[in-house]
C-alpha cells in the first residue's frame, strides 16, 4: 500500500471536546483503514461514545477541535443527515426504530421510495427483502418491529444502514443487550459485511468479540488514544493494562472501616428482564453486605448492576426468584415501599429521572420518601420540613438561595445532594448508591466521598455502584465484579487492582 | 438556568441600586410570584374591559354577586380538577357528572318525596359510588384517565337521560333551593346591610391575620428566616383588602350565597389538602415524576384512587348546588362543565404535563371563565360569542403561561 492519505478510508486527527469546562476528549486520534473492522475499546467515559457522535455529526462541527477527514477530505458535519451523505451509518446502542411501524417502513424511514409524495411499497418491500437478505433476516418485511427480539431490531437497524449503501459502519456495543447465539450471529455477519467491502468501527466491553473480529485496535483513555495496533500484537491482558494504566491519585478521602455484622444478604438472586422475554437478566447472584463497611460494585455498562440494585430494592424485573435478607428481615420483591420501610435506600444512577421531581422545590425533595416522619394526623408541620431541610442544606453544604428553590435549576452536584438528603431522611440500613459522583465535578465528587465516610462511621451499610474504577478502588472496603448478570469475582480492596477487577468485568479468564 | 435568574437579579439591583431596599424587597416578591399574579391581572384586566362596555354595570355589587353564583358550580369542579391535572390526568366526565347527580338528587326529591338532609347524603354516596368506579378503572386496571372518563362522559350522559325521561324534573322543596339561591340570613333583620356576612368577613380577616401571625411567630421560634416585617405587613393588609373586597360585594347586596360559602370552605380545604398534607404532596410527585414516585416509595394506585373517589364527590356537590340554583334538573344539565373546569385549572396555572397547579390559581380560573359569560350576556352578546371568547383566553393565557416561564427559566 501507499503510504499516501488515501491509505485511510477515515481520520479523526487531534479531537479535543468540553462538556462545561470538562475535558470529555483531550487529543484522540483515530485512523480507519479501507474495509478493516476497527474496533475501539475503553472503561466506561473513556470518550467513546462522545467520539462517534463527533464523527456523526450529533455534536455539529464548531463544538469540538480537530479534524474529521473522509477518503483524504476534511469533512465538516452540521448534522446526522451530512454525515450520512458521505457513506457513513452509526447504529448507537439504544436503537432508534420506530417499535409500532413495520420493518419496511423503518427501513425506508426518513428515505422513503416514493413519487410524487406517493410510496412505492412495491419497490419498498422488495429492497426490504434484499436488505434484509445481507443479515440474513428471513422477515415478512411488514412485521411490527415490536414484535421482533432485541437481536432481530439490531439486525433490522445494520439492514437499514445497508440500504442506505453504507460504507462505513459504526456499531455502539451492539451486543449489549444479546444473547450468546445472537452475539454469535451478529458477529458473522459483521465479518459478512467486511468480506463485502464494508468498514466496520466497533465498539465493544467484550474484549473475547474484539479479538475475535477486529482487525485493528484502538485503546482510548480519559479522552486519549492510548494506542492503535493491529489485532495480532494485541491479548486481553494487554488491552487491560493500556485500558487502565492510569496512576491513583489522592481524590479518595479513603478511611479505615471496621466492618460489623451482615445487613443485607441476597441469596441465588435470578431475575428475568421485564421487557425482553426469556433473557436472563441476573443469574444466582449471592452476596451480603455488612454494617459499617462500603462494599463496591464494579462491572462495565450491560453488566446488570443496576438491575441488580433495583431488583432488591424492588422496582426492576419479573420472574424474581432467590431471597433477600434485609438487617434479617426478608423483603418482598417488587415493593420498593416495603424495602424503605425496612431500611433501605438506593441513590438512583438517573437522578433525574428517577431521583428527583424537578419541578418541585428543595424541601420536598427532601421529604419525599418520609412525609410520615414530618406529620401529625396526616398533616404536614411546615415547621418540620424546614428544619429538616435546612439541617441537610448545611451539613451536606447544598448551594442554594432558599429551600423553595426548584431542583432543575440547581448543578449537578447539589442536585445529587438533594437525593442524598432524600435517603438520609428515612434513615437507612442499607443504602445503595448507584453511580454516586456521575457527571458532578470533582469538588462535590470529593464532599459525596466525605459524607460516604460519615455515614458508615454512623453505622450505615453502602453498596456504592461505581463504572469508575479508581472510585471503586479508592473507596471500598470489600469489592464484586459483575460480568454477564453474575457475580464473577469477590476480593478484598487491599487485595484488588485496576488490572484485576478489568480482567473479571471483561468476562476474562479467571487469574490465581 | 442559574445564569437567568442572576441577570434577573443583576436587572433588580441596577434599577434600584440606590433605591430603597424595602421598595426592593416588594419588587423581588412580587418576581417570585410572577405567575400567579399574570392570571390576576387577566381577571382584573377583563373586569375593567366589562366594566367599560356596560357603562359600569358589570362592577356593580349585583352583577358581582351573581357572578360569583354563576361561577360556583364549576369552580367546585375546578378546585377538584386541578388536583387531577397536576396527578397527571385528566377528567371528561364531570360535566355528565354533574347532570347525573343533580338528576338523581331531584328524583330522589320530587318523585321519592325525600327530605333534604337524606337525598344530600344519598348523592354524595352516589359521586363517590362512581369515583370508586373511574378510580378503579385508573389506579389498578391501568386505563388512562382519559379514555375512562371518556367513557364515563357518555355512559353517564345516557343515565341522566334515563332518570331524567328526558325531560324537567322540578320543583325542588325550598331547603333545598336555599342550598343554590338562598343567602346567609341577617342576625337583626332591621340592619341597614346584611350585618352576618359582614361579621364572618371580618371573623375571616381575622383568623386569616392571627392564622399567619401565628405561623411567623413559630417560624422565628424555630430560628427561620422571615421575611422583613414591612412586607409581612404589606402582604397581611393586601390579602385583607382582597377579602374585604369580595365580602363588602356581597353584603351589599343581599349577603354572602349559602353556595359561595360553600366554594370558600372547599377551596381553603382543598389548597390546604394540596399544600399541607402528605396526600396533597403525593399528587403533585406523582405528576411532577411518576418514575421518582415511585422509586420514592409512594402508592401511586391509593393516591390515584384517592384523588378520583374526592373528584367523584365533588360532581355531586356541583350537582347539588347546580340543581338547586335551577330548581330543576334536566336532561342536558351540565353539559361541557368539564371543559370548563379544565380551562379554570389550566388559566389557574396548571401544567397540562402535570405536577403544576394550584386551587386558587383554579378559583380564578373559573372566575375568569365565568366573567366572560357573565360579561358578555350582559352585552347581550349572542352565545357563540361567549364559545369563542372563552377558547381564546383559553389560548391567550396559556401562551402567556409559557412565554412568561421561559423568561424565567
Amino acid at each position: 500500500m501507499d503510504c499516501n492519505q488515501s491509505d485511510y478510508l477515515l481520520e479523526m486527527v487531534g479531537i479535543k471536546k468540553e462538556f462545561a469546562g470538562v475535558k470529555a476528549l483531550e487529543d484522540v486520534n483515530l485512523r480507519v483503514k479501507w474495509g478493516e473492522v476497527h474496533a475501539l475499546v475503553g472503561e466506561n467515559g473513556a470518550g467513546k461514545s462522545t467520539l462517534m457522535k463527533i464523527l456523526s455529526g450529533m455534536y455539529p462541527v464548531g463544538q469540538y477541535e480537530g479534524r474529521i477527514l473522509i477518503r483524504g477530505t476534511e469533512q465538516s458535519f452540521h448534522s446526522l443527515k451530512d454525515s450520512e451523505k458521505t457513506g457513513m451509518a452509526i447504529i448507537f446502542q439504544e436503537l432508534t426504530l420506530v417499535k409500532q411501524m413495520t420493518v419496511s417502513e423503518n427501513i425506508f424511514l426518513g428515505n422513503e421510495i416514493a413519487r410524487r409524495g406517493i410510496v412505492d411499497w412495491n419497490s419498498t418491500y422488495e429492497f426490504t427483502k434484499k436488505a434484509l437478505g445481507e443479515v440474513r433476516l428471513d422477515l415478512n418485511p411488514s412485521t411490527k418491529v415490536k414484535n421482533l427480539g432485541i437481536g432481530q431490531q439490531q439486525l433490522v437497524e445494520i439492514a437499514k444502514a445497508i440500504s442506505k449503501n453504507a460504507e462505513i459502519l459504526i456499531l455502539d456495543e451492539p451486543t449489549a443487550a444479546l444473547t450468546e447465539t445472537e452475539s454469535a450471529n451478529l458477529l458473522q455477519i459483521v465479518l459478512e459485511l467486511k468480506n463485502k467491502g464494508v468498514t466496520c468501527i466497533y465498539i465493544s466491553h467484550k474484549l473475547n468479540e474484539v479479538l475475535q473480529i477486529a482487525d485493528t485496535i484502538t485503546v482510548l483513555r480519559d479522552g486519549r488514544t492510548i494506542a492503535t495496533e493491529p489485532a495480532g500484537n494485541m491479548s486481553e491482558n494487554k488491552i487491560i493494562s493500556l485500558m487502565v494504566g492510569r496512576e491513583l491519585t489522592q481524590r479518595f478521602p479513603r478511611q479505615e472501616h471496621v466492618p460489623g455484622p451482615v445487613m443485607l444478604k441476597v441469596k441465588d438472586l435470578t431475575v428475568y428482564d421485564p421487557d425482553i422475554p426469556d433473557k436472563v437478566a441476573l443469574k444466582g447472584i449471592s452476596f451480603e453486605a455488612r454494617k459499617g463497611e462500603i462494599l463496591g460494585v464494579a462491572g462495565l455498562m450491560g453488566a446488570g448492576r443496576t438491575e441488580l440494585a433495583t431488583s432488591i430494592f424492588g422496582t426492576y424485573g419479573r420472574g424474581i426468584s432467590g431471597e433477600i435478607f434485609l438487617d434479617g428481615r426478608k423483603l418482598k420483591p417488587g415493593t420498593p415501599r416495603e424495602a424503605i420501610k425496612s431500611g433501605l435506600g438506593y441513590v438512583s444512577e438517573d437522578r433525574k429521572n428517577n431521583g428527583l421531581v424537578l419541578t418541585m422545590d428543595i424541601k420536598n425533595n427532601v421529604m419525599l420518601a418520609s412525609y410520615e416522619s414530618a406529620t401529625k394526623l396526616k398533616v404536614i408541620n411546615q415547621n418540620e420540613v424546614i428544619r429538616h431541610s435546612n439541617h441537610f442544606v448545611s451539613s451536606l453544604r447544598i448551594k442554594t438561595p432558599s429551600l423553595e428553590q426548584r431542583v432543575q435549576n440547581l448543578s449537578g452536584g447539589n442536585q445529587q445532594k438533594v437525593v442524598l438528603s432524600k435517603w438520609l431522611m428515612t434513615n437507612p440500613k442499607v443504602l445503595i448508591m448507584d453511580e454516586p459522583t456521575r457527571g458532578i465535578d470533582v469538588g462535590a465528587k470529593y464532599e459525596i466521598y466525605n459524607i460516604m465516610n460519615d455515614l458508615v462511621k454512623q453505622g450505615v451499610s453502602i453498596i456504592m455502584i461505581s463504572s469508575e474504577l479508581p472510585e471503586i478502588l479508592g473507596m471500598s472496603d470489600r469489592i464484586v465484579v459483575m460480568h454477564g448478570g453474575r457475580i464473577v469475582a469477590e476480593m478484598a480492596a487491599s487485595e484488588a487492582t485496576q488490572e484485576k477487577i478489568m480482567s473479571y468485568a471483561t468476562g476474562g479468564v479467571k487469574r490465581g | 438556568m442559574d445564569k437567568g435568574k442572576e441577570t434577573g437579579a443583576q436587572r433588580e439591583n441596577g434599577r434600584n441600586t440606590a433605591g430603597d431596599p424595602f421598595l426592593t424587597a416588594v419588587l423581588q416578591s412580587l418576581r417570585a410570584n410572577m405567575r400567579e399574579y399574570t392570571m390576576v391581572i387577566l381577571l382584573v384586566g377583563i373586569w375593567l374591559v366589562f366594566t367599560y362596555l356596560t357603562n359600569g354595570m358589570f362592577i356593580e355589587p349585583r352583577n358581582l354577586s351573581n357572578l360569583f353564583l354563576q361561577s360556583v358550580s364549576v369552580a367546585v369542579l375546578a378546585v377538584g380538577m386541578v388536583l387531577v391535572i397536576v396527578a397527571g390526568h385528566i377528567d371528561l366526565s364531570v360535566g355528565s357528572l354533574v347532570g347525573l347527580m343533580g338528576a338523581i338528587a331531584a328524583y330522589l326529591q320530587v318523585n321519592l318525596n325525600m327530605g333534604t338532609v337524606p337525598v344530600i347524603i344519598i348523592t354524595l354516596l352516589a359521586g363517590i359510588l362512581v369515583g370508586i368506579w373511574q378510580g378503579y378503572w385508573i389506579a389498578y386496571r391501568g386505563v388512562s384517565a382519559f379514555i375512562v372518563t371518556l367513557a364515563g362522559m357518555m355512559v353517564f350522559r345516557g343515565m341522566v337521560i334515563k332518570v331524567t325521561g328526558g325531560a324537567t324534573i322540578s320543583p325542588m322543596n325550598h331547603s333545598f333551593k336555599e342550598i343554590g339561591q338562598g343567602y346567609l340570613p341577617k342576625l337583626i333583620s332591621t340592619a341597614p346591610i346584611n350585618d352576618s356576612s359582614a361579621l364572618l368577613g371580618l371573623v375571616v380577616i381575622g383568623l386569616y391575620v392571627f392564622w399567619q401571625i401565628r405561623l411567623r411567630k413559630s417560624r422565628v421560634k424555630y430560628g427561620f428566616e422571615v421575611p422583613d416585617k414591612k412586607l409581612f405587613v404589606l402582604r397581611l393588609a393586601a390579602t385583607s383588602l382582597v377579602i374585604a373586597f369580595v365580602f363588602g360585594i356581597m353584603t351589599d347586596y343581599m349577603g354572602i350565597p349559602y353556595a359561595v360559602l360553600i366554594l370558600m370552605a372547599l377551596t381553603v380545604l382543598f389548597n390546604f389538602m394540596a399544600e399541607k398534607t402528605v396526600f396533597g404532596r403525593h399528587i403533585y410527585a406523582i405528576g411532577g415524576n411518576k418514575e421518582a414516585a415511585r422509586f420514592s416509595g409512594i402508592n401511586i394506585r391509593r393516591t390515584t384512587m384517592i384523588l378520583f373517589i374526592i373528584m367523584g364527590a365533588l360532581t355531586a356537590v356541583s350537582g347539588i348546588i347546580f340543581t338547586a340554583r335551577l330548581n330543576a334538573a334536566g336532561a342536558s344539565a351540565g353539559n361541557l362543565f368539564e371543559l370548563d373546569a379544565i380551562a379554570a385549572a389550566i388559566i389557574g396555572g396548571a401544567s397540562t404535563m402535570g405536577g403544576e397547579g394550584s386551587v386558587y390559581g383554579a378559583i380564578i380560573g373559573a372566575l375568569v371563565m365565568a366573567s366572560i359569560d357573565n360579561g358578555l350576556s350582559l352585552m347581550n352578546a349572542d352565545a357563540s360569542l361567549q364559545y369563542m371568547a372563552k377558547g381564546l383566553i383559553l389560548l391567550f393565557a396559556v401562551w402567556v403561561d409559557i412565554a412568561s416561564r421561559k423568561r424565567a427559566t
